[in-house]
């Protein structure tokens, strides 16, 4: 057997129904061999699957709830495969003690990683069972029939996945050779069930690590320095160690926190020891209003990412352009938080991180531990939308336990602390030139990006990547950062446009020092080259007198792109040729998140009050294509929410900073966008049942944000290529 | 200094020996063990801890408990359970109003407070009430709808 077998040829040929499939003897998994998704790093059966004593099933993923849903998507996989009904099936996820080891949940990866594991280690695990079952009924597998777990002959025979169980059934690597179910059959994918995690989230259910009381638990604070690299000089610890409430002060270097019998006892001696501490300042941020021209100053490693060179028809116009975006927050509405508690030389640690092995391996390091004395609980947080301080708040709760040991510390950051020490989105430069054919085709694409790299996420060699790690007496270095490799990409992702171009130059500038602490958001930096890249299709496609849905049609091959477009066009009722009055225009953003997954294309209406300089985004339509659908409502719920973060980025945000640190601390100084500002949304759904499922959270970003700046040229004839767009930038641009 | 603190919560009186000044969200979350406030920001700017004292929907991040008085306080707890959810809370499940979650304690009680006043809101009601309660991850129309839903169901 070869690397890449899909499910699709398994399907090839088994028909409509497929009652049992026994497992053939003899495919045994070749050495070398890959198998799909994350079965290829955990291949123990008995690591994804447990059949329960008590009628239960028990499913473990390493994958973890962000608030996209995923453990429900996740279940109705594993159950559609196992043929048992919901209800019987328990999902373990993100655990260092019980989970297989997924990495991050990151990336809309899930579905394609964890969802591919689940369902062939659930289709694995019925072949067994139906082999077993075979056995003890005297007849043969493909004769045999599944209904909630219970197995029968045509003659009445039964027995059932519990009594056929043993110790060991589950004890073996596995093949991913037990074809899964046609899309055809398929009862739970595919349905629009409700969530699990819901009903306890509107009710005040405990489910929130936020929420988590355990006997005696203690609440620590941190006293954060007030800039990045600034040291502290001097404090009177003795002095807040009278204050009400105070259980230890804990300091070592510039790492200074406060463990309290009370909540607000400790945040009240987190303020107090915050305005009496000495810093020595670190060095100063760089220009803010220069950051662009500043990130390009810095050496870079630069690399021709993509080329190509054909015979091409002869240039008759040239065009060019810059476009930036700013530093942007992840700004969660809860604040990020961590339990812990240190008892006898092991930690056990309950965190919202996307990583639950990752973060180990940085803890360990970080505390000198080995790393099997550690066990880290993955509990929901509020949403993440990558890398915020999820991670960070997980070792100062580690630190703060260690000064109490044998007693539970919650650890909540505040406000400050989120919007100051989360690591934001990077800055990022692009500048893009084209050569138009008398045709109006594009005949030569010349494409550059400037960027920080967009992961410095904990679990890689070389440093430690935890906040406090660096404040502490023997400072632990971050490593140092790493260029995340194509075709997904971190900078570059999606720098390279997906159109049939003749020839095309794409260069990615990768800036390794980073003024501002940076990693993962939502996107990484496909939301900066989606944007450029169709907004410059748009002056293009204006420059060619064509119209921008038949101007990108007619450099697509892929039939897909083409297909949601022209859904997205439709649905949207758009004109060719139409130009906008002045005030209201419609534009048009198209991207394959990553060029490998979800493709999504939106339509947006936007009415700008030139006087106010306010855009008022009316409308967003959407047409998606991420294959197969397993559940469309969690699928459009991700595609409402990234349409109206995208919006948020793109009209409203950016991390406010002077020389001496950050100034966007709180809710006014990094708004985002309200009830009162958000667009009615349409979203249509492309159901390819027979491609793989793709995830979706982050498709919708980049085309949202180059929608809207279309749309503001076609009404107003502006081009704003300087993200956000905020009033006092459309002002500028009318006076 | 400590004082003893009397206060009604979701129909049950509490006496506690609290600084006047501790905000009230502190109270519900660690002395009473209640989950539906959150915190937030702690500058009531983004609504995560709102709770209803009397009929008015407060920050309860921002609230001193030695000024609540006698007015009673209820939070999400109060207004119904997973077993018997209260017509906003069922609402929110049928329109699976949200992503992380974080956010929804505020936007129910926000709405709770509309709707007790305003038994028939239009989306723009809707939209101007919830215009102070933050959300991050763009659950905003299934919230509306889910509101929608909740004051058709109250008035039948």
């Amino acid at each position: 057997m070869t690397v890449g077998l899909t499910r699709r040829r398994f399907g090839q040929g088994l028909g409509a129904v497929v009652l049992a499939f026994s497992l053939r003897p003899g495919l045994a998994v070749a050495e070398g061999e890959h198998l799909p998704g994350s079965l290829d790093k955990n291949r123990a059966l008995d690591g994804w699957i447990r059949i329960d004593r008590d009628g239960g099933v028990t499913v473990f993923a390493g994958k973890v709830e962000l608030g996209q849903g995923i453990l429900t998507a996740l279940r109705q996989i594993a159950a559609e495969e196992l043929d048992i009904d919901l209800e019987r099936l328990r999902i373990v996820s993100g655990d260092t003690t019980q989970t297989p080891n997924e990495g991050f949940t990151s990336g809309s990866q899930s579905i394609e990683q964890s969802g591919a594991a689940l369902r062939l280690a659930a289709a694995e695990a019925r072949a067994i069972l139906l082999d077993l079952a075979a056995a003890r009924l005297g007849a043969s597998a493909e004769r045999l029939t599944v209904a909630d777990g219970v197995i029968s002959t045509p003659e009445g025979g039964r027995t059932s996945y519990w009594e056929l169980v043993g110790p060991d059934t589950f004890r073996r690597d596995a093949t991913a050779r037990a074809a899964p179910k046609p899309a055809d059959a398929h009862k739970l994918v595919g349905k629009s069930l409700q969530r699990i995690d819901i009903p306890a989230k509107v009710t005040g259910g405990a489910i929130y690590v936020q929420d988590m009381r355990l006997p005696g638990m203690l609440f620590g604070r941190v006293v954060r320095p007030p800039s990045y690299g600034a040291r502290l000089l001097g404090i009177d610890e003795a002095a807040f160690r009278r204050m009400p409430g105070v259980v230890a002060i804990a300091r070592d270097g510039s790492f200074l926190g406060v463990v309290a019998a009370r909540e607000e006892q400790a945040i009240a001696v987190r303020n107090a020891m915050r305005d009496a501490a000495r810093w020595q300042n670190g060095p100063a941020l760089p220009d803010a209003a220069r950051i662009h021209d500043h990130l390009k100053s810095l050496p870079a490693r630069s690399e021709v990412i993509s080329e190509k060179q054909g015979p091409v028809a002869a240039a008759v116009q040239g065009l060019s352009a810059s476009y930036t975006r700013p530093y942007l927050a992840h700004a969660s509405i809860g604040p990020s938080c961590a339990l812990a508690r240190s008892d006898g030389g092991r930690l056990d640690l309950w965190t919202h991180t996307q990583g639950v092995f990752p973060l180990r391996r940085d803890l360990a390091a970080a505390l000198a531990m080995p790393e099997d004395r550690i066990a880290v609980h993955h509990v929901q947080g509020s949403g993440c939308y990558g890398q915020n301080g999820a991670d960070d708040v997980a070792l100062d709760a580690a630190l703060l336990a260690r000064a109490v040991p044998g007693r539970a510390v919650k650890v909540q950051w505040m406000r400050d602390d989120e919007f100051a020490w989360e690591p934001f989105g990077p800055a990022m430069g692009m500048s893009v030139s084209a050569d138009l054919a008398a045709d109006g085709g594009i005949v030569d694409w010349r494409y550059e990006v400037w960027s920080n790299t967009h992961s410095t996420r904990p679990g890689r060699p070389g440093g430690v990547a935890l906040l406090a790690a660096w404040h502490l007496d023997r400072p632990l270095a971050p490593p140092p950062p790493e260029i995340i490799p194509r075709p997904s990409g971190g900078g570059d992702r999606n720098a390279i446009p997906l159109y049939d171009l003749p020839q095309q130059r794409v260069t990615h500038h990768f800036i390794p020092e980073m003024p501002l602490r940076v990693s993962a958001l939502r996107t990484l930096g496909a939301f900066a080259n989606v944007f450029a890249i169709e907004s410059f299709m748009d002056e293009l496609a204006a420059a060619a007198g064509a119209d921008p849905v038949e101007f990108r049609i007619r450099h697509l091959r892929d039939g897909r792109a083409r297909d949601v477009i022209n859904a997205a066009a439709a649905k949207a009722g758009w004109k060719p040729g139409r130009h906008g009055d002045g005030t209201h225009g419609q534009g048009l953003g198209f991207a394959r998140y990553k060029n490998h997954a979800s493709y999504v294309a939106i339509i947006a209406d936007v009415a700008v009050d030139r006087a106010s300089g306010v855009i008022r985004l009316e409308k967003v339509v959407a047409a998606v294509d991420s294959g197969q659908i397993i559940n469309p409502d969690g699928l459009a719920n991700q595609i409402e929410g990234g349409i109206i973060q995208a919006a948020s980025w793109t009209l409203k945000e950016q991390v406010g900073f002077d020389r001496k640190g950050i100034t966007s601390r709180d809710w006014d100084s990094y708004p985002i966008l309200r009830f009162t500002e958000v667009p009615e949304i349409a979203v249509e759904l492309l159901d390819r049942p027979n491609e793989p499922p793709l995830g979706v959270g982050e498709a919708a970003g980049g085309p949202v944000a180059a929608a809207i700046a279309n749309a503001v040229a076609q009404a107003t004839g502006k081009r704003l290529r300087d993200l956000p767009l905020v009033p006092a930038r459309v002002k500028a641009a009318f006076a | 200094m400590a004082e003893i603190v009397q206060i009604t919560v979701n129909g049950a009186t509490h006496r506690l020996s609290l600084e006047p000044d501790v905000p009230l969200l502190y109270l519900l979350r660690n002395d009473l063990g209640l989950n539906g406030p959150k915190f937030g920001c702690g500058l009531g700017q983004c609504g995560a801890c709102t709770v209803l004292l009397g009929a008015e929907a407060v920050r309860s991040c921002v609230a001193p408990v030695g000024a609540i008085g006698d007015l009673p306080v209820t939070t999400l707890e109060g207004i119904g359970t997973a077993q018997n959810p209260h017509p906003l809370q069922r609402a929110f499940i049928a329109e699976q109003a949200a992503q992380c979650g974080y956010c929804i304690n505020g936007m129910i009680m926000q709405a709770k407070a509309l709707l007790d006043h305003k038994r028939d809101p239009s989306d723009a009601d809707i939209r101007a009430a919830l215009a102070d309660n933050l959300c991050r991850c763009g659950t905003h129309h299934r919230i509306i709808r889910a509101v929608r839903r909740a004051a058709r169901e109250m008035q039948s």
